[in-house]
């Protein structure tokens, strides 16, 4: 029996931007909420972060080293053709990363400087984010009506980031700020509701593919388990947030599995929309048989030690001076 | 050349050049964080913890510039240079991710442990930790100077059906070239670490002359400067008498030899003059450049009438008398500095230690443009022209962009040295 290479490395592909987004996004969240916060808020904001966020950001380069290793060809296509939103994001996620070091070590108004950029970094990093999968999922077209479509997409992750950011905060510190993060996540439900809504409304227009794959009696009553779920953990979320600290979490980070459940079947088997497959664009066998004998040893150490890292770190955030 | 590939070309250099600076400072700082670590746990001098805890921070703030601006580049090869994924993505694309599989998640999650968690987890934990972080840098290291070299020299592909894969993997991540790029990198990294540690400290001594951890710190790094200086010195011969083995044509270029001859002359200092084929105002030491190069004062060394294609010759030229001058200065100081510390701590030595705070930085970005300029018109030796590769981003994508970047890292530059001088000058207490 033989492999079909490409199909795995299209999953590994895809795990890997899910954990990205997961775990960056509750970060980049946490990010874009220090704008809204109070300034005692911070430091805790700052730690429950801290040990983590490094880590976060290499599943993005690990998806994006897969895209380029098993997909080579799709890799040119695809990031040429985002070029501006790439580069965007690159200088968020510049801006985020060293005003999030440079704030440690600055004080009075450098610190609150930082702090502006951190914030401001998350924001345009999530927004170019969006844009790009806005971008991706409507085949690159050119056009106004492509444009608006990505901006809906991308002001849409910047709420779902907002949501897992203020989960995340509710499952790691107490007291005012925890209350108020309840209260952020709200905020982030309603702006999810609203972005889903709109942007599952307006992706079959956007895109034929997709309006096939979805509106296909009978095969579509079976597809509504996925927006019914998700309803239902968006629910979950607002039931819990006031009496339990990790279900409004794990309600938000379902809903973007469940999100990205759809956008996968949604998409699949495409790499370049409507025009390239995992299969026509995959690497060489023998690239991809070298990749997978060490990915296959190397991963389950990552998650490993992932694991071991995020129980050092478990439990509500103590106060303190970050790098104690 | 058209303007786009120039633009491309500018654009990636500027970005290479800004991200390689952070790796030269961690992949040797890491493993001195973790010898300050190890001595505070063995010896419980509060002393050597707050010099580890100085340390750490200048070491997490260099690795975050360098993960920042890494993250930009995996995505510039994809932007950038298209061609070359399609050409050699078989080969080049799983070294990088055993890059990411091997070293980043490593380095990221243990740096975290590392950063945040001393008092959630044992000495024994947190000390594994740091040697993990310096582990892992070092493996990073491995792995883009394995994707490097080959690019310079590559072995162990074959060609199948139009396609470029690889024969033998053993064959492409040893090629001839590695070993000696690979050790030159390392001790590039171990003296550009030791001077920074050293400089600081030195600019610390300048503020507080009676700081006892900043004047321990500072003979520490000039010491192991002192050491590491004359065998990077050592190593570095070898490395360009492996080149004139396998890159003929770079040599020429960077000792601007216009013409093949017995006993070639050293070029110690001139302006190489492309058109007319000469170096204007030479001083040249006669039989210079044959013994050097082949250690033999009447070899025959290859000029540059040689080669059909060859690297540009004033660039590779004065990039490669920066990185050798340098050398010299580094070794001048180093070992006087080592000397003097014994017995005083003289003002001016503080000066100039502090002055060359940043002086690998110089070497070592003078070191890559020779080795990457000295490749060219290439992008893979024989194998992928750059021009070839460039992508179809248009001339104001690719300006646009690069204004970005260079406004980024201009600030982001300035920001990184004020702060840890500003660290530096605090101190550890």
């Amino acid at each position: 029996m033989s492999i079909d290479l490409p199909l795995v490395f299209a999953a590994l592909m895809g795990a890997s931007i899910l954990a990205y987004v997961v775990l960056d996004g509750y970060d980049l969240g946490v990010g874009m909420l220090m704008l809204a916060s109070e300034r005692e808020d911070h430091e805790p904001m700052i730690a429950s972060i801290g040990p983590f966020w490094d880590a976060n950001e290499t599943w993005l380069v690990l998806g994006i080293g897969l895209l380029l290793v098993a997909f080579p060809v799709a890799h040119g296509i695809v990031l040429g053709a985002l070029y501006l939103p790439v580069a965007a994001m690159l200088v968020g996620l510049m801006a985020r990363g060293v005003g999030f070091e440079l704030r440690i070590k600055a004080e009075g108004w450098h610190r609150e400087l930082w702090n502006w950029l951190f914030s401001a970094g998350s924001y345009l990093a999530a927004f170019a984010q969006g844009l790009m999968l806005g971008r991706f999922i409507i085949g690159f077209e050119p056009g106004f009506a492509g444009w608006v479509f990505a901006v809906l997409v991308g002001a849409s992750l910047c709420g779902g980031y907002m949501l897992l950011g203020a989960t995340w905060l509710v499952l790691r510190t107490e007291g005012d700020l925890r209350d108020r993060s309840a209260v952020w996540a709200r905020w982030g439900l309603g702006w999810v509701a609203l972005g889903v809504a709109l942007v599952s409304l307006a992706t079959p227009f956007a895109s034929e593919t997709v309006r096939e794959r979805w509106f296909d009696f009978p095969r579509t009553l079976g597809l509504m388990v996925l927006p019914i779920t998700t309803f239902l953990a968006w629910l979950w979320v607002w039931k819990t947030l006031k009496s339990s600290d990790w279900k409004p979490f794990a309600g938000a980070v379902a809903i973007f599995v469940l999100a990205f459940a759809g956008l996968a079947y949604s998409l699949f088997p495409y790499v370049v929309m409507d025009s390239l497959t995992i299969w026509d664009a995959a690497a060489h066998p023998s690239a991809l048989t070298f990749m997978l004998v060490g990915t296959s040893i190397v991963l389950p150490f990552i998650v490993g030690y992932t694991f071991y890292a995020y129980r050092v770190f478990r439990g509500k955030v103590r106060g303190g001076s970050p790098y104690g | 050349m058209d303007d786009t590939l120039l633009l491309a070309r500018a654009q990636f250099g500027l970005n290479i050049a800004f991200h390689i600076l952070f790796p030269t400072i961690t992949i040797g700082l890491a493993w001195l964080v973790a010898y300050f670590r190890i001595r505070y746990e063995v010896t419980r001098d509060p002393a050597w913890l707050a010099t580890y805890k100085l340390w750490v921070k200048v070491f997490a703030l260099s690795f975050a510039m360098g993960v920042v601006s890494g993250v930009t580049m995996s995505f510039q090869f994809g932007t950038n240079w298209p061609g070359y994924m399609a050409s050699v993505g078989n080969i080049a694309g799983p070294l990088l991710a055993y890059e990411v599989l091997t070293a980043f998640f490593l380095e990221a999650t243990f740096l975290g442990v590392m950063l945040f968690g001393m008092d959630r987890v044992s000495g024994r934990v947190h000390v594994a930790s740091a040697l993990i972080v310096a582990f892992g840098t070092t493996v990073s290291a491995f792995w883009i100077l394995a994707l490097n070299s080959w690019m310079q020299t590559p072995a162990g592909h074959v060609e199948i059906d139009g396609e470029l894969i690889a024969g033998s993997w053993w064959a492409v991540i040893f090629n001839p070239s590695f070993p000696y790029r690979l050790t030159h990198m390392l001790l590039a990294s171990g003296i550009t670490a030791s001077f920074l540690v050293a400089g600081l400290s030195a600019w610390r001594l300048l503020r507080a002359p009676e700081d006892a951890a900043a004047k321990k710190t500072l003979v520490f790094g000039a010491r192991i400067a002192a050491v590491l200086v004359p065998l990077q010195i050592f190593v570095g011969d070898l490395h360009g008498l492996n080149t004139l083995e396998h890159q003929p044509a770079k040599i020429a270029a960077l000792e601007a030899i216009w013409k093949t001859e017995r006993g070639a002359a050293l070029t110690l200092v001139g302006i190489p003059n492309e058109e007319e084929k000469r170096t204007d105002y030479a001083l040249m030491l006669p039989k210079g450049a044959s013994l050097i190069l082949a250690h033999d004062a009447n070899a025959e060394l290859k000029g540059l009438d040689e080669f059909e294609e060859h690297p540009p010759v004033a660039p590779v030229f004065f990039a490669f008398r920066v990185m050798v001058g340098m050398g010299m200065l580094m070794l001048a100081l180093s070992w006087v500095g080592t000397f003097i510390l014994r017995k005083s701590t003289p003002r001016w030595l503080l000066w100039s230690f502090a002055g060359f705070s940043f002086s690998g930085w110089i070497a070592t970005l003078a070191g890559w443009l020779v080795t990457e300029i000295g490749r060219q018109p290439w992008l893979v030796t024989g194998i992928l022209l750059t021009s070839d590769a460039v992508g179809g981003a248009t001339g104001g994508e690719l300006g646009a962009s690069l204004t970005a970047y260079v406004a980024t890292y201009a600030v982001l530059l300035l920001s990184y040295m004020v702060t840890l001088t500003h660290m530096a000058g605090k101190g550890s207490g």
